[in-house]
């Protein structure tokens, strides 16, 4: 199910293994409908999450990214998620600075039996995704062929 | 600043280290360039003024050594960084502190001059003179400080073994001093971006901005440059050049001492520094933290709080 039948934008989701990414799974296996706009990089953790995957992300025209862990305090590595949470809120206020809208780029805390709240995070997400439209693109990304792009 | 008692000072500190970092005269008088000074011959070669623009402090991590360094404020934070961070040992390095009234920026003396070749430049008071081959041409020191020292919060050293010259007060409070960048963060979202993309464009990548940089110590590891991790190609695109800055800029969130080196060090004239002073612009606000300031902090993203006071939970929206 793509989006409400319109194009389909490219949602790039960093997903812990533990929490998130189970949480995934839990709402495939319960059979959630979810947009299909969201490609899944499952990480060991939020905390392997280096901010700079996202802005590689935006840069090589990703139209959102969304990085999702253990709830605080549930980190199966006890503290990967209590960095992340420091680095995401600096690169979520520092992207717009080079424009790229913020509202582009969510963080947020999933666990493995929250089916239901990914669901939710996940249309929610794309939704805003596609009223924000496909990423400007950069000048080069323009010369790729179509096939590179869409 | 103070060149006699800075002389004064070398000369007693010379004995106990190998080697004292200073300034000396360049190819004109308004490049002087840092020596290394190892005898107490050399010492009368030794130059102060506010052409001295470089961050000596950037030789420290490749000196093995007990070496003394010349600093000014904005350079002593980099030594209390580098020593927070464990990449020098205090006990290793001898901080000579020059309290500093700002240091000019050539490029705005070479503009003001045309470009002209400097055959002579002094210092008398808030005026700077320059001589050409077509003249004198007087300027007023206020009118060719760098940016970065028209909001200096730190002219007079952190951190200092020996002070030579007496304390200066700041001109500017914490507030004003990243006002600049509140002012571009009220452009438009489209603006902001075709303002980076158009400077980004002008990017040769040289690399001289990561190199001048006394906190990019990642050295033949750097990821602009391995490919293994492949993160950049070669290709002067400007994905890759765009790539390259946020990098720069990310790896410096909250180590960043705003010394402007890199921006000095653009050949293409990009406000780089400005990127790393927005990160550190909101480290201050969400961690209340400022880079070289005290040996004893950490740097914030070294850490964290289970409780975040300033983090809050984002909506989808």
């Amino acid at each position: 199910m793509s989006f409400v039948g319109g194009k389909e934008l490219r949602i790039v989701g960093f997903l812990c293994n533990w929490c998130s990414y189970g949480g995934a799974d839990t709402a495939g296996v319960s059979r959630f409908k979810q947009p299909t706009d969201l490609r899944i990089i499952r990480v060991p953790c939020s905390g392997r999450v280096d901010p700079l995957f996202v802005v590689k992300a935006f840069i090589s025209g990703a139209d959102g990214v969304l990085v999702s862990g253990c709830h605080p305090r549930d980190c199966h590595y006890s503290d990967g998620n209590f960095y992340a949470r420091r680095r995401l809120e600096m690169l979520k206020r520092f992207l717009p600075f080079v424009g790229i809208d913020a509202r582009r780029f969510h963080y947020t805390w999933v666990s493995a039996s929250e089916g239901q709240r990914w669901q939710q995070t996940v249309t929610d997400f794309t939704k805003v995704i596609h009223e924000l439209g496909p990423t400007p693109l950069l000048p080069q990304n323009k010369t790729l062929p179509k096939e590179a792009r869409a | 600043m103070n060149l006699e008692k800075l002389k004064e000072i070398v000369r007693t500190v010379l004995p106990s280290v190998d080697v004292v970092v200073g300034y000396k005269k360049g190819f004109d008088a308004l490049h002087p360039v840092p020596c290394f000074l190892t005898s107490p011959e050399e010492i009368d070669a030794l130059v102060l003024n506010p052409a001295c623009v470089h961050n000596l402090a950037a030789y420290l991590p490749s000196l093995k050594n007990k070496a003394a360094v010349v600093v000014k404020g904005c350079d002593s934070r980099t030594v209390v960084q580098l020593a927070q961070e464990g990449l020098i040992k205090r006990e290793n390095v001898v901080v000579i502190g020059v309290p500093c009234q700002g240091t000019v920026s050539v490029r705005k003396v070479l503009s003001a001059i045309n470009h002209q070749p400097v055959i002579g430049a002094s210092f008398e008071n808030d005026t700077l003179v320059v001589k050409t081959k077509k003249g004198e041409t007087r300027l007023a020191l206020h009118d060719v400080l760098s940016d970065k020292c028209l909001t200096c919060r730190y002219p007079t050293p952190v951190l200092s073994d020996h002070l030579a010259g007496e304390q200066i007060e700041p001109k500017t409070a914490g507030k004003e001093a990243y006002q600049d960048i509140r002012d571009f963060d009220a452009r438009s979202l489209e603006e902001r971006r075709a303002y980076w993309l158009k400077e980004f464009d002008r990017c040769i990548r040289c690399y001289a901005c990561r190199n001048a940089c006394p906190l990019c110590v990642c050295r033949e590891s750097c990821i602009a440059e391995t490919r293994d991790p492949h993160w950049m190609s070669q290709r002067a695109t400007q994905n890759e050049k765009m790539m390259f800055h946020m990098i720069h800029a990310i790896h410096l969130a909250g180590r960043c001492t705003e010394c402007g080196e890199c921006e000095r060090a653009c050949p293409m004239g990009i406000p780089v520094a400005k990127l790393k002073k927005k990160i550190n612009m909101e480290m201050k606000e969400l961690f209340g933290y400022e880079p070289g300031i005290s040996m004893d902090d950490k740097p914030p993203m070294y850490t964290f709080k289970v409780e975040e006071e300033k983090i809050e939970e984002h909506k989808i929206r």
